[in-house]
């Protein structure tokens, strides 16, 4: 009844082929990217700015690019917050190497270096697969902290290693640093995501998003039938890392504005992006999103609750936080182990239907 | 022999007594892994909330005293003096017993024939209830794990070896902790245990079955349910020796769930269904990482353990991608 | 269904969110505490004792000049995404000064809290080159830096051997990480000073097995090790130096690595161990009677009451008692009982305790005299060292409270802070 799939009738391929070939659904994206882009940049505040909007989009960013690798061509990688610190780092080096690139550049161009890191790592995965291959990733994860904590390069010679965002502009108005107006820093990451959203939507219909697939599915099939198989892997790999780069170089830059590798990119953040896609839903770009909105959401909302609605002691709260965080992971798994996506997916079917179940 | 020489087989040595620490958590990941399929991240959240247990009982702290104390107002704290160690021992077995049981009735029922990684995921939620729930049990400071075990270093061997050396090189002689040695042993015993029990008793053959193939167990009557139980109960137990071993050189406290990320390098070295496996893992990770360290570690700026283990158990999965023990992985299409 | 709850939850929460009371007439302390993940056991000390003391003034004394002190405690877990969800969720409540509690936290609001005039207190902590009062306007990290605790403890080192260093071997354990790497520079300063060799052994987070790093100091057998270790590293590193009979009265940690949670694990083998202070230890101070009378007895204390007297738990009291005097000290310059976050600023910057204040309040010789100023944000630097006696099972003050050698930190403050400003174009204001 609400959510219509039929009468929507295509006269032309080009219609036929677009990103969104169902009217209903078009529609519903454009809504939703003319608020995101309209209606709150007017709204937002310092809170919504830190607290929940650029968490959720710099996360949104490093899922789309896990679910590629992970989703799309089913190789579990942990090395996630590893890659996130390369982006980082490369986003560091060239904001203080060339002050007067464009930030859309500077943090395009750290994706790309992290892809090229991303593909080196991803050579054992022409040998290892499933958790061997998991836990291998590790490797990166482990390796790549240890090398930005000790070389010193990495960090310009600075007494702790931290590395902290120059102020850059954009258009004159302040980007990075302390006085960036919260819109800005909100525009930038809103458009990157979105757009490198399309892009993954897109690449994952086309040749090579089929061929990844047809890894995932089985890959000594998909070998046979003559997808070949290194060159789907790096490529994964590659753009995974590309995506995943470019969030740990907003995350550095644009939302914490400093970092530390073995806090900022600790393996916990690994585990993080893994739980966001599996949450959300492994080879769906908006599980990606739902993932991420799941994770970064939650735990404040449930603080928020606690402590402000409820007024319980800070201490028990956080640990009841923790308990809760676990308890709700379990109970979807429980009710649905493919993810928040496949739940949207079910309340399509049943909107369908509605109010007419037969 | 020059110090030198002895330097280098000392570090071998302390290498081998680290491997077998590794050893020790890796296995509870093995023991669930070959029974289920699940690879079990909750494990070291698992050693941590066995030690707390067993600490709390030891010391007879109050479960729940801070909640119950924040709800009600009162101010509770110890029940008595404590329990004597084995007895403690024994109800923390109990309680992990009751733990598998729980775990097994409200979680894993329902996970029947899900996709590895969405079995890993839960065991990921496991992990952060756990923990949580063990801070809210038994209160999140760092606790003394104190079971009478020995500990420092051995001065048998110390005065064995410092003879070794050439007059006048000044050598002190070889060290080794006393714990690491308990450690072995209990390492061997609960090896040949484990070995022993899924050889000779009608359990551990049902477990093999299981592990073998669930549908063909299934039809010939074994209960998954229980099974599980089982493997989760002497996962359990496995935890709480690692919990101890390691509790004893760190105190027992939230970090302690940490040592999982040690135990992972071994796991895919050894293979992730081999309890030989296990431990070889572990001699080969901490003998390599150890002899990388005081070689190579000292020249580009040292701490290189953590992934050098990583890159270790890499290298030889290079050779056998499924690990030196691990089932040989067959694929058809 | 499950849907339109997950929605409805969000939108509740969104209206709290929103709806968060103004501030009112009260003086906002928020507590940035952590009270789980590794480093939980040392966050919940310093929460309690932080925390108690602003009870203790609400009940006891009414509040600061009559206006109660309101302390929103939030969790950061030692996270700095959490820790930045803190800050931004209470720094429009009126918020007076931040206390983060962890290096990562406090670099991320050196520009954020300089930009919104809310001053933070890194005490012993975060930024050393914040002791520049010049470039660093808000930020202050009085009474002691990290620099000041390396300093001091080759001081004491100095006063053990007569005066004299040469040729002796001193070792640097620290935790590879930026707090970890703070002293090196001071202590390679000093080395050329007093002509000790100094070796650094890094030890990787979390730092549970630290079998190489025992076995290379074993094999070196330096004269002393100093550690700069962090959450469950300590603990391993007392036990392991007990485990080679390394004696403990030559094995010194900074201060972060000198309380009960650290040494107790490693029983009767960390008897000796010494670590550096910059407050009294013990409950042998008259203010734990009014804790006792106004905060424990009445069921008001923090946490679970069990940590009163411990080194963390009086250095949270510490610095709520600075935080206490400095808004006391704010509200007589402004003559006003509300106070701004640049107003409390002011009174931070002009803070002095001396020897006949303390014991007004309660904490005679609990810390030395404090002097404040526009260019010195760091205070005084004086350390004194602590040891522990694990018979008794308490931390023991063995020495007076020491200057560090500010002959060689000053310069190495002026520069870091030089070079931050000129990296964020921040010209030096002006001191009288």
């Amino acid at each position: 009844m609400f959510y219509r799939e039929a009468g929507d009738f295509k006269t032309s391929y080009s219609s036929d082929q677009q990103t969104f070939p169902i009217r209903l659904d078009r529609h519903m994206v454009w809504g939703i990217l003319a608020i995101a882009f309209f209606v709150v940049p007017f709204f937002i505040n310092d809170y919504w700015e830190k607290s929940v909007l650029l968490p959720f989009l710099v996360w949104a960013m490093a899922a789309l690019g896990l679910n590629i690798l992970t989703g799309f061509c089913g190789q579990v990688s942990l090395g996630s917050g590893g890659f996130m610190a390369v982006g980082a780092y490369a986003c560091y080096k060239l904001m203080v190497a060339f002050p007067w690139m464009n930030m859309f550049i500077v943090v395009i161009l750290a994706g790309l270096i992290t892809a090229v890191v991303g593909m080196i790592f991803g050579l054992p995965s022409l040998r290892i697969k499933g958790f061997y291959l998991a836990v291998a990733t590790l490797a990166s994860q482990f390796f790549l902290v240890w090398l930005f904590n000790k070389v010193p390069w990495f960090y310009n010679n600075s007494a702790s290693g931290m590395i902290v965002a120059p102020e850059r502009t954009f258009f004159g108005i302040p980007l990075t640093g302390a006085e960036s107006p919260s819109w800005i820093t909100y525009l930038f990451c809103l458009t990157l995501v979105v757009v490198f959203a399309f892009i993954a939507h897109n690449l994952i219909r086309g040749r090579i998003g089929r061929s990844w697939m047809a890894i995932r599915d089985m890959d000594i099939a998909a070998e046979i039938i003559g997808v070949p198989p290194l060159k789907a892997k790096l490529s994964a790999f590659a753009i995974s890392s590309f995506y995943i780069g470019m969030s740990g170089a907003m995350m550095f830059a644009i939302y914490l504005g400093t970092a530390e590798p073995t806090e900022a990119f600790g393996i916990s953040k690994s585990f993080l992006v893994l739980f966001m896609i599996i949450i959300g839903g492994l080879g769906s770009i908006l599980g990606s999103f739902l993932g991420a909105a799941f994770l970064t959401l939650m735990p404040v909302l449930l603080k928020n609750v606690m402590v402000n609605g409820f007024g319980w002691p800070a201490d028990l709260a956080a640990h009841i936080e923790l308990l809760l965080i676990g308890a709700l992971i379990m109970f979807f798994l429980i009710v649905e182990p493919h993810g928040l996506a496949q739940l949207w997916r079910v309340t399509k079917e049943k909107l369908r239907l509605w109010p007419f179940p037969h | 022999m020059s110090p030198d020489l002895l330097n280098v087989l000392e570090v071998i040595l302390n290498g081998l007594m680290a491997g077998i620490m590794y050893s020790l958590v890796a296995l509870g990941f093995v023991l669930i892994y070959k029974a289920s399929g699940i690879f079990n991240y909750a494990q070291g959240v698992m050693a941590l909330f066995a030690a707390l247990t067993l600490v709390g009982f030891q010391t007879g702290q109050i479960p729940f005293a801070h909640v119950i104390n924040a709800a009600l107002g009162t101010h509770l704290d110890t029940w008595g003096p404590g329990l004597p160690t084995l007895l403690a021992i024994i109800l923390t077995m109990g309680v992990m017993v009751l733990f598998a049981y729980v775990l097994e009735r409200f979680v894993l029922r329902h996970m029947v024939n899900q996709a590895p990684i969405i079995l890993f995921m839960t065991t990921i939620g496991l992990a952060y209830f756990m923990e949580g729930f063990g801070d809210l049990m038994w209160g999140a400071d760092v606790k003394t794990m104190d079971v009478g075990l020995p500990s420092g270093g051995s001065t048998w061997l110390e005065s064995i070896t410092a003879g070794w050396a050439a007059e006048g090189s000044n050598y002190r002689g070889m060290y080794i902790d006393v714990l690491d040695l308990w450690a072995a042993g209990v390492a061997i015993v609960l090896v040949i245990t484990l070995t022993l029990f899924s050889q000779y008793t009608k359990t551990g053959r049902a477990l093999r079955a299981v592990a073998d193939d669930h549908q063909a167990a299934l039809t010939v009557g074994i209960s998954l349910r229980t099974i599980w139980i089982i493997v989760w109960s002497i996962a359990g137990f496995v935890a709480l020796v690692a919990g101890i071993m390691w509790g004893a050189k760190s105190g027992v406290q939230f970090s302690l769930s940490l040592i999982a990320l040690k135990a992972l390098p071994v796991l895919i070295l050894g293979g992730f269904t081999s309890i030989p496996g296990a431990i070889v893992g572990g001699l080969i990770i901490g003998v390599g990482e150890k002899l990388f360290e005081y070689f190579i570690g000292g020249m580009i700026g040292g701490a290189t353990e953590n992934w050098f283990a990583y890159v270790l158990a890499l290298f030889f999965l290079m050779f056998r991608p499924q690990g030196l023990f691990g089932e040989r992985i067959i694929e058809r299409v | 269904m499950k849907l339109k709850k997950i929605g409805l939850a969000l939108l509740a929460a969104g209206m709290l969110v929103t709806a968060m009371p103004a501030a009112m007439a009260e003086l906002t302390f928020p507590m940035l505490s952590y009270r789980t993940g590794p480093y939980g056991p040392n966050g919940t000390e310093f929460a309690d004792g932080y925390a108690d003391y602003l009870t203790l003034v609400n009940e006891r004394d009414g509040g600061v000049g009559g206006v109660k002190i309101k302390a929103p405690e939030c969790e950061t877990a030692y996270n700095t995404e959490k820790g930045v969800e803190c800050y931004e969720s209470t720094k429009g409540q009126g918020s007076l000064i931040y206390q983060p509690l962890s290096t990562g936290i406090t670099y991320q609001l050196i520009p954020k809290v300089t930009a919104d005039k809310i001053p933070m207190h890194s005490m012993g902590y975060g930024r050393t080159s914040a002791a520049d009062g010049k470039v660093f306007e808000y930020i202050f990290n009085y009474p002691a830096n990290y620099w000041d605790g390396a300093s001091v403890i080759i001081k004491h080192l100095l006063d053990q051997n007569k005066g004299d260093l040469k040729g002796k071997k001193i070792t640097l354990l620290y935790h590879n990480s930026a707090y970890g790497k703070e002293p090196i520079r001071t202590l390679e300063e000093l080395s050329k000073k007093h002509g000790y060799t100094l070796k650094t052994i890094p030890v990787e987070h979390p730092g549970q097995e630290q079998k190489s790093q025992w076995l290379e100091i074993r094999r070196d057998n330096p004269d002393y090790v100093v550690m700069w270790g962090w959450g469950v590293m300590n603990q391993v590193a007392i036990k392991e130096a007990g485990n080679i009979n390394f004696p403990m009265d030559k094995f010194i940690g900074i201060w972060w690595a000198g309380s009960e949670n650290d040494v107790r694990p490693a029983g009767a083998a960390a008897n000796g161990y010494k670590a550096a202070t910059f407050h009294g230890v013990g409950t042998d101070y008259p203010v734990f009677k009014d804790i006792e009378k106004y905060v424990k007895g009445p069921g008001k204390a923090a946490g679970d009451g069990k940590n009163i007297g411990t080194v963390l738990y009086n250095r949270g009291l510490y610095a709520a008692m600075l935080a206490v005097e400095a808004a006391a000290t704010a509200q007589k310059m402004h003559n006003t009982k509300e106070l701004t976050g640049a107003q409390m600023r002011d009174g931070m910057e002009n803070l002095k305790i001396d020897k006949a204040r303390l014991e007004a309040l309660g904490l005679p010789n609990f810390a030395p005299e404090i002097n404040v100023s526009c260019a010195n944000h760091g205070g005084p630097g004086l350390a004194a060292i602590q040891q522990w006696d694990a018979k008794e099972g308490k931390w023991k003050l063995i020495t007076d409270f020491i200057a560090s050698d500010r002959e060689v930190i000053d310069p190495l403050i002026a520069e870091d802070a030089a070079a931050f400003a000129k990296e964020n174009n921040i010209t030096p204001r002006e001191c009288k």
